[in-house]
């Protein structure tokens, strides 16, 4: 009777001679370029908040260099996905274990340097469009870090509850409930609040600054082309937030002047009554008023409208 | 445990939660003051004219928050309603009178004392025109009647400083101012929200919570109908 013969080890299996690396590359080189393509001359024309004003134009410029950086990143963690799901996965009645893997030290440097530079010049470039761009559109506080030159159109902004209003201080401190701006001139916001937390956001314009009772948050914009503003407000302030909303026009500078000095004519009474232009205004603090309460010893409005033994909000 | 008293147990758990699923709906959803309707006998976008009467007290003693200052709505049949809702026809004049029951409180902005949104910009206060009123040089404004939708805006002008409030609502007698004014409404149909822009609301936030933000108190909808 014959020796039982030992078990044979197992074949290895071939050797995989296929270029995995130009196989993933190709795709995703073509792909990529199509994509950047499409981001640059098809979807950013289209990407918000438009280019009605430079910061407008520097957001939609900046979310597109965003996006074109983007989209190969993605596409190859989406190619090497569908490549090792088709490729590597395991065969029927194969039972082996896979190749010992002991990492690539060259793949991954390269991996580290590529999206570590992508990352730090992602934020280099974000920085220098905050700064060249005055700010963006953002607030910017009561004192502004980037600041356009010459002499900004000033236009303040009024949150309350639930309606913005704008005063112009060089138009004699008049103030409306109609944002009406010029072209080609730097404006600089002043958005304040008298009540509670709002938020001006002039869609279009590529502007949006938080209204902070007793804040004067700043912020800049130079506006390109005439048309329509939507206004929001962007925090929830209450029950009619979501009504609290107008629209703007973006006129030309000449319009822009006549609509300005018939403003000025036609609102002077109302203008005689009102406090004077400040960055800020402390509504519960009517000191004529707060006289009069006293004297007739009356609780309710003035300064004296809250008092610490007022009712508790529900 | 028996299957009948399984049984009773699920029934009694499975009704509870549909009273209790009820309860919410009605008492807190559907629940809300009635709506005006001054649209009978209109057709809308021919000019016609409407007539719409609506006074504010200092109170609301009504209802279940009588230390409230309320708007009031007269109905087209004549009693004082307790609401802030009214439907009108689209392209109509509303004639507009409000008596003004309450005192003074001052303007947060004194721009809301600039009459806007009326016809020719102006209302008249016990018969005399008025463009502005200065909440802030005398105890004159006691709420404003404003529907932003329309640029609307109405300060209301006050009984004198001093002078005894009438103190039950709806009041039909004591002192009080007649602001009277015009305007036209919008030539298709929405809903456009009223508010009063005084901080009126004593004891809450910036004085713009409790009934300032409460359907049937200081603020409600002006339906159009086309």
């Amino acid at each position: 009777m014959a020796a039982e013969a030992p078990p044979r080890p197992p074949a290895a299996p071939p050797e995989d001679r296929r270029n995995h690396v130009l196989r993933i590359f190709i795709p995703w080189l073509i792909l990529s370029v199509i994509a950047d393509l499409i981001i640059w001359f098809v979807w950013k024309p289209h990407l918000p908040p438009g280019t009605m004003s430079s910061s407008a134009e520097d957001q939609q410029f900046t979310i597109a260099v965003m996006a074109v950086m983007a989209a190969p990143v993605m596409i190859f963690v989406l190619i090497y996905f569908g490549y090792a799901l088709l490729v590597w996965r395991q065969k029927p009645d194969d039972d082996t274990d896979g190749p010992a893997i002991h990492g690539n030290t060259r793949i991954q440097a390269t991996w580290i340097t590529v999206t570590s530079a992508i990352v730090l010049g992602l934020f280099v470039f974000g920085t220098v469009e905050l700064v060249a761009t005055n700010g963006a559109g953002a607030g910017q506080g009561a004192s502004p870090i980037w600041k356009p030159g010459g002499t900004p159109l000033q236009v303040q902004v009024i949150g309350q509850q639930w309606k913005f209003t704008y005063r112009y201080p060089q138009f004699g401190g008049f103030e409306t409930s109609q944002l009406v701006l010029p072209t080609n001139q730097w404006i600089e916001f002043h958005v304040t609040s008298l009540d509670v937390i709002h938020s001006f956001w002039a869609y279009q314009l590529g502007v949006k600054a938080d209204a902070n009772p007793g804040v004067d948050n700043v912020a800049y914009t130079k506006i390109n082309n005439t048309g329509e503003i939507v206004v929001r407000c962007a925090e929830l302030c209450g029950l009619w937030h979501g009504a609290m909303r107008d629209y703007g026009q973006a006129v030309s500078a000449g319009a822009f002047q006549t609509w300005a000095r018939t403003s000025e004519t036609r609102l002077a009474a109302v203008t005689k009554i009102l406090p004077p232009y400040a960055l800020t205004y402390d509504p519960t603090v009517a000191p004529q008023m707060a006289k009069i309460m006293v004297q007739n010893g009356l609780g309710g409005g003035a300064g004296l409208s809250y008092p610490d033994n007022a009712p508790v909000n529900p | 445990m028996s299957l009948p008293a399984r049984v009773t147990t699920l029934i009694v758990a499975f009704v509870a939660v549909v009273a209790g699923v009820w309860f919410v709906v009605a008492h807190f959803l559907l629940a809300g003051p009635p709506t005006e309707d001054f649209t009978a006998g209109v057709t809308p976008n021919t000019g016609q004219t409407i007539h719409i009467m609506l006074q504010e007290d200092a109170q609301n003693t009504v209802s279940q928050r009588p230390d409230w200052v309320s708007y009031f709505i007269r109905s087209p049949s004549g009693q004082w309603v307790h609401t802030t809702l009214f439907t009108v026809p689209a392209g109509t004049r509303v004639d507009m009178t409000i008596l003004g029951y309450d005192g003074c409180t001052p303007a947060r902005n004194p721009y809301f004392g600039l009459v806007t949104g009326t016809i020719g910009n102006i209302a008249l206060v016990d018969g005399k025109p008025t463009r502005v009123l200065n909440s802030w040089s005398g105890c004159n404004v006691g709420h404003t009647f404003s529907i932003p939708g329309i640029n609307l805006n109405v300060p209301m002008d006050t009984p004198a400083v001093t002078a005894a409030l009438c103190s039950t609502s709806p009041c039909t007698s004591g002192p009080h101012k007649t602001m009277q004014f015009s305007f036209m409404t919008p030539r298709a149909s929405g809903v456009y929200f009223w508010q009063c822009r005084i901080p009126c609301g004593g004891g809450f936030d910036t004085g713009f919570g409790g009934p300032m933000q409460t359907i049937g108190y200081m603020t409600g909808n002006m339906t159009v109908v086309s």
